[in-house]
């Protein structure tokens, strides 16, 4: 692990002027209708003090306490993902001449700088998949490359994650520019790319005390110790189990709301549409969020591969954890327990998975 | 393609967007099939007649959408200029929405995407195409290409079916082909009117027929699922190695570059990894149910 320095807590609006100096817009975790979401950001004041949150199946609760720490929770319902996979974007647009002939004006608007405050290890690594998926999109690409990250270890994981398990946190791996381990005074600093050790350079800093090194590593392996694990089961066998009574099962309770693909930090895919302007000349090609559990998803003139929910969550598991591996060499799934939070009938994929490997009744 | 070797392959700054073609000609096959013959109007987008059989096109129609359609062919125009030849079923809104354009109207094309057919390992070797339904643009490209390039190929199969014998479409084509040299042509129709001259049953019936030399074929199926796969394990019992299979595959497909996921069947994303593969890589995944 790089050296760390020491920041202390009435410095952190230091680095967060230092950033908005270099011409990013901030954005950083912020109570928004009771859930943490991450807003444009100027001061420390704006961001959550002594919050706390209990995450459950089918559950997502805040608590405020008497703590001084800004990030004592793991993770609201937004990822990276809406910054740089936006969930609705024009493509380009076209133009019918007076002659009849067609015009194509592609559509990608120089994205503002954007540095993010706060990422977790699951996101860093969820983003790194998403970077894989889209290598070949602009559209994705430009947004990506102007992102400076500053990532956060996660201290308080929430009885939903696994993250260790699927060994993408609690702490942040890599892909940030600058990461911090919050301290009860103050915070440890540590720099991941040239631009990150650039701004620590910048800093106020100090060198860190043996307690604030062992203050760091104790709290972090406390996280380590997360109740939520991935249970066994061989990735590339998950498709064949397709007879499975378990599909049954979480087909009866799973409403195919689509939540959980739109909280999954790595879930990609997006339907294309067509909204022409009234003036019957001209007309933008736009893409937005689409999820596997969409009626029209496996749509083919007059036929639906998957009529039904069963088929649909079938889908979405086997790819996340099965078919996923086999395109990218890893699982789709970086332990973030969004979508046991945010699945309104509170279905847990981990016990799903568990039940695959059981033998059928 | 024939006459065309200077077309080079080039890939485009973003291959989301467009550019425009000309309708030159439009020919009804049936009630709700039709042709289009296709200009690109930029003369710095001709690399995109580098397509090959079994690769496919985005057609646009302004202020309604893309769909993916299967390259069939390039024909010529008046002065022996290339056109683009796509055959259309006029079954959701905005294939219906093409089916209304008239010659001189414009549309926007993007494309080629997807694998082809292996022409290069099917070089020496006998053709076996195996077809089932109507209009199948991808098995009529690789039939014409083959005998655009008739020395490259060794004895050619064709074998046709169709649900009733009056979906027949090019029948006029198949009878050619038919009595060209070192060419086999069969037709099924599960359904036969009184007249039909051919085979009436499966075409997996066609195929225990068909005077086949195993270890030199390479066969191009496209149809249905359950049919190609009936197909695949029926000359596989005929003795023809497994690899030697190709199937075209269909899924829903949005962006064609391996992005919107929609095409996806297990791992591999039909738009970009097919429509065009080897029957191994899809053997353990036909036949699942929601795959």
């Amino acid at each position: 692990m790089p050296a760390s320095v020491y920041l202390p807590r009435r410095d952190l609006q230091c680095l967060l002027d230092l950033i908005v100096s270099q011409g990013y817009t901030l954005k950083g975790p912020q109570v928004i209708d009771g859930a943490i979401l991450m807003r444009p950001l100027n001061s420390t004041s704006q961001l959550p003090k002594g919050l706390e949150q209990t995450q459950a199946p089918g559950e997502y609760r805040l608590q405020q306490t008497q703590g001084l720490r800004h990030f004592s929770w793991a993770n609201g319902p937004q990822a990276l993902k809406p910054l740089t996979f936006v969930p609705r974007e024009t493509l380009w647009r076209s133009e019918a001449q007076p002659d009849g002939t067609l015009k194509f004006h592609e559509s990608i608007d120089p994205p503002e700088p954007t540095a993010v405050l706060g990422v977790r290890g699951c996101d860093l690594a969820a983003l790194a998949l998403q970077d894989q998926h889209f290598a070949g999109d602009p559209y994705y690409q430009q947004r990506r490359q102007s992102l400076l990250l500053i990532a956060i270890d996660c201290s308080h994981p929430a009885d939903t994650c696994f993250c260790a398990s699927t060994r993408d946190g609690p702490d942040a791996k890599d892909g940030f520019d600058l990461a911090l381990s919050e301290l009860e005074e103050g915070f440890l600093v540590r720099a991941g790319s040239q631009q990150g050790t650039a701004l620590m350079e910048q800093l106020q800093v100090s060198e860190p005390t043996l307690e604030q090194h062992q203050e760091a590593q104790s709290q972090l392996e406390q996280a380590r110790q997360q109740q939520r694990h991935l249970p066994d089961f061989e990735p590339a066998e998950l498709i064949q189990l397709n007879q499975h009574t378990a599909w049954d099962e979480v087909a009866d309770a799973c409403l195919s709301c689509g939540n959980c693909t739109s909280v999954c930090p790595s879930c990609f895919c997006f339907s294309e549409s067509e909204a022409p302007e009234l003036n019957g000349t001209e007309s933008s090609h736009q893409r937005q969020w689409d999820s596997c559990f969409s009626e029209g998803h496996s749509y083919i003139h007059g036929h639906r591969f998957r009529p039904d929910t069963k088929g649909r969550y079938r889908q979405w598991l086997t790819h996340k954890f099965g078919s996923w591996v086999e395109q990218y060499g890893r699982s789709g799934c970086t332990g973030c327990g969004r979508c046991i939070s945010w699945c309104p009938v509170g279905i847990d994929p981990l016990q799903v998975l568990t039940q695959l490997g059981e033998t059928q009744s | 393609m024939s006459g065309h070797a200077c077309l080079q392959h080039q890939a485009p700054a973003n291959p989301a967007l467009p550019t425009e073609a000309v309708i030159l000609g439009r020919i009804q096959e049936t009630e709700d099939i039709f042709t289009l013959q296709l200009r690109l109007t930029d003369p710095e987008q001709q690399w995109r007649l580098g397509i090959q059989p079994g690769q496919f096109n985005m057609l646009y129609r302004f202020g309604v959408g893309e769909i993916p359609i299967s390259f069939k062919a390039l024909g010529e125009d008046d002065q022996g200029q290339p056109v683009l030849e796509h055959t259309i079923r006029a079954v959701g809104r905005v294939s219906r929405a093409l089916a209304a354009l008239k010659p001189v109207e414009r549309i926007g094309l993007r494309g080629p995407f997807g694998q082809g057919w292996p022409l290069h390992q099917a070089e020496n070797m006998d053709l076996c195409v195996v077809t089932g339904g109507l209009g199948c643009a991808p098995a009529v490209s690789i039939i014409e290409h083959a005998f655009a390039h008739r020395a490259l190929y060794g004895h050619i199969h064709i074998i046709q079916g169709v649900k009733h014998s009056a979906d027949l479409l090019w029948r006029s084509r198949y009878e050619y082909w038919a009595q060209q040299p070192e060419t086999t042509v069969m037709m099924a129709a599960d359904v036969a009117a009184p007249g039909w001259p051919w085979y009436s049953g499966r075409v997996t019936e066609l195929i225990k027929r068909l005077p086949l030399k195993p270890a030199q074929t390479l066969v191009c199926c496209c149809g249905p699922e359950p049919m190609m796969q009936a197909s695949a394990e029926q000359l596989i019992r005929q003795q023809v190695p497994a690899d030697a299979i190709w199937l075209s595959m269909e899924r829903n497909m949005q962006c064609a570059t391996g992005h919107c996921g929609h095409c996806q069947f297990g791992a591999d994303f039909i738009c970009r990894d097919g429509p065009v593969m080897p029957y191994p890589r899809l053997r353990d995944r036909l036949g699942l149910e929601g795959v």
